[in-house]
């Protein structure tokens, strides 16, 4: 099981805070943008377009960072707010 | 410059700690440190490294203090509704000390005064709301070779880190190009717990302070996630983005460049399309006044209606309609006459857009908003 976590505004996108996939063996982040885009596509396509940041285990990830069994992949959108 | 006995009094409890201590407080009096806005962020840096004894502290803003901001902008009070942030801010900060000089500037940052304001500071802290200013703040930051301390807060949640391409990655390596315009929601529209800004605030302040010092591990390298609700901090490890426009191994960036193009912000002109689409205020009260077959739809948020409501209006917001499936919404067909309003008349213009694409013949868009039917129509409507 993979665990995925949304940020901020992606969980409005997304439907839910967080989630477990079966991923069957080993993936990448962009299979899994891919993957998250069949149900979500607007928040596929703002993790393929490098819109948001992806963690996995907490390190920063590329689209190609492999993800496997076990991994915690975590998806971070930019933030605009500070002085309003 | 020695301290002098007032300052060894005032900054004792700085004394005292061996990581600061004389040598340390002399640092921190001759730091000159920038703070980008004076609003939610800005107000408990600015107060805070104020308290520090930062030596020189520069402000910029162009805003002025509104009876909204005092609900988190904990720099300005009631006396100073109306005032110009950046006087309400160093009216406060002499009286907390008077012994910092405080510079302010009372102007928009931009590309064309972003270099020569920066290029006079040590450290520059990320105080904004916007993505433009986001990005030319970065740029600037890396472009002469000064680390930023970033941090942003929406609704319950904040991020801080330290960026110094020197040592590590910068804001475009983590986000190489702005979300587009209307996905991420600022804060007048998604809203803040105010106490978050002295959370992520103090946690900026903090980590100026220790880069001053040149103590402790910084957040360089690091991204630090708060979430108020669930009372968690989580941690991102970061690494420098090889093919990153501006720090990486082949920058394409070489100056400042039109940020609000950049983030696919058009100045704001109305297009003959778009006055088409809109519809006066007083003209929507005469038809609402008129009944049969005539619907008004606010497109704002949930949390909005409750503040305040337009009476016989039906609540669809705007992410509702631009999912644009008929079944959720509220029963309008393609041959009503409707009218969308949101709160200043932006919104409810991509509403009346994304609903002639689906097909609604008769739509328009009240110009101005809800805000406007306060002004003109019935002032018993709270503006908020
Ligand atoms: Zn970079």
């Amino acid at each position: 099981m993979t665990r995925l976590l949304y940020f901020a505004s992606l969980r409005a996108l997304a439907g839910k805070s967080e989630e477990s996939l079966e991923l069957g063996g080993e993936t990448t982040v962009r299979a899994l943008g891919e993957r998250i885009g069949k149900t979500s596509p607007k928040l596929g396509e703002m993790i393929l377009g490098k819109k948001v940041m992806v963690s996995v285990n907490q390190d920063v990830a590329t689209l190609d960072t492999p993800v496997r069994d076990g991994d915690e992949v975590a998806f971070l959108p930019p933030f605009s707010g500070g002085a309003i | 410059m020695a301290l002098n006995p007032e300052q060894i009094n005032r900054y004792s409890r700085h004394l005292l700690l061996p990581e600061v201590g004389v040598e340390g407080q002399e640092q921190i009096c001759n730091a000159r440190v920038l703070v980008i806005g004076t609003g939610g962020l800005g107000s408990p840096i600015g107060l805070y490294l104020a308290a520090a004894g930062v030596g020189t502290l520069g402000f910029i803003d162009f805003d002025v203090v509104d009876l909204s901001n005092l609900q988190r902008q904990v720099m300005h009070g009631e006396s100073t509704v109306g005032h110009l942030k950046v006087d309400s801010a160093k009216n406060r900060i002499a009286d907390i000390n008077s012994s910092i000089e405080v510079v302010t500037y009372n102007e928009r940052l931009t590309a064309a005064n972003a270099m020569d304001i920066f290029k006079d500071y040590d450290i520059i802290i990320d105080g904004t709301d916007n993505f433009p200013t986001r990005y030319l703040t970065n740029d600037a930051c890396v472009l002469l070779g000064k680390p930023l301390v970033y941090g942003s807060i929406l609704r319950f949640e904040g991020q801080v880190s330290v960026f110094d391409a020197a040592r590590g990655p910068c804001y475009r390596c983590l986000y190489p190009e702005p979300p587009p315009p209307g996905l991420v929601p600022n804060c007048a529209e998604g809203g803040v717990l105010g106490v978050l800004c002295a959370t992520v605030g103090s946690l900026q302040a903090t980590e100026a302070l220790k880069l001053i010092l040149g103590k402790g591990d910084t957040l360089i390298g690091r991204f630090m996630l708060f979430d108020a609700l669930g009372m968690k901090f989580r941690e991102m490890k970061l690494r420098k983005d090889e093919n990153c426009p501006i720090c990486g191994d082949n920058p394409t960036i070489s100056e400042l460049v039109d940020y609000e193009q950049f983030c696919g912000i058009v100045p704001h002109e109305e297009s003959p399309e778009d006055s088409a689409l809109e519809i006066d205020a007083q003209l929507v009260k005469d038809k609402l006044e008129g009944g049969n077959g005539f619907r008004l739809i606010d497109v704002r948020e949930p949390s909005e209606y409750q503040i305040c409501k337009i009476e016989g209006a039906t609540l669809i917001p705007l992410g509702l309609i631009q999912e644009k499936n008929p079944a959720h919404l509220e029963g309008i067909t393609k041959n009503d006459e409707i009218v969308v309003h949101c709160k200043a008349g932006v919104r409810s213009l991509k509403a009346a857009k994304a609903l002639k694409e689906m097909g609604f013949t008769n739509v328009k868009s009240m110009r101005g908003g809800i805000e406007e039917w306060s002004d003109r129509i019935d002032p018993s409507v709270p503006k908020y």
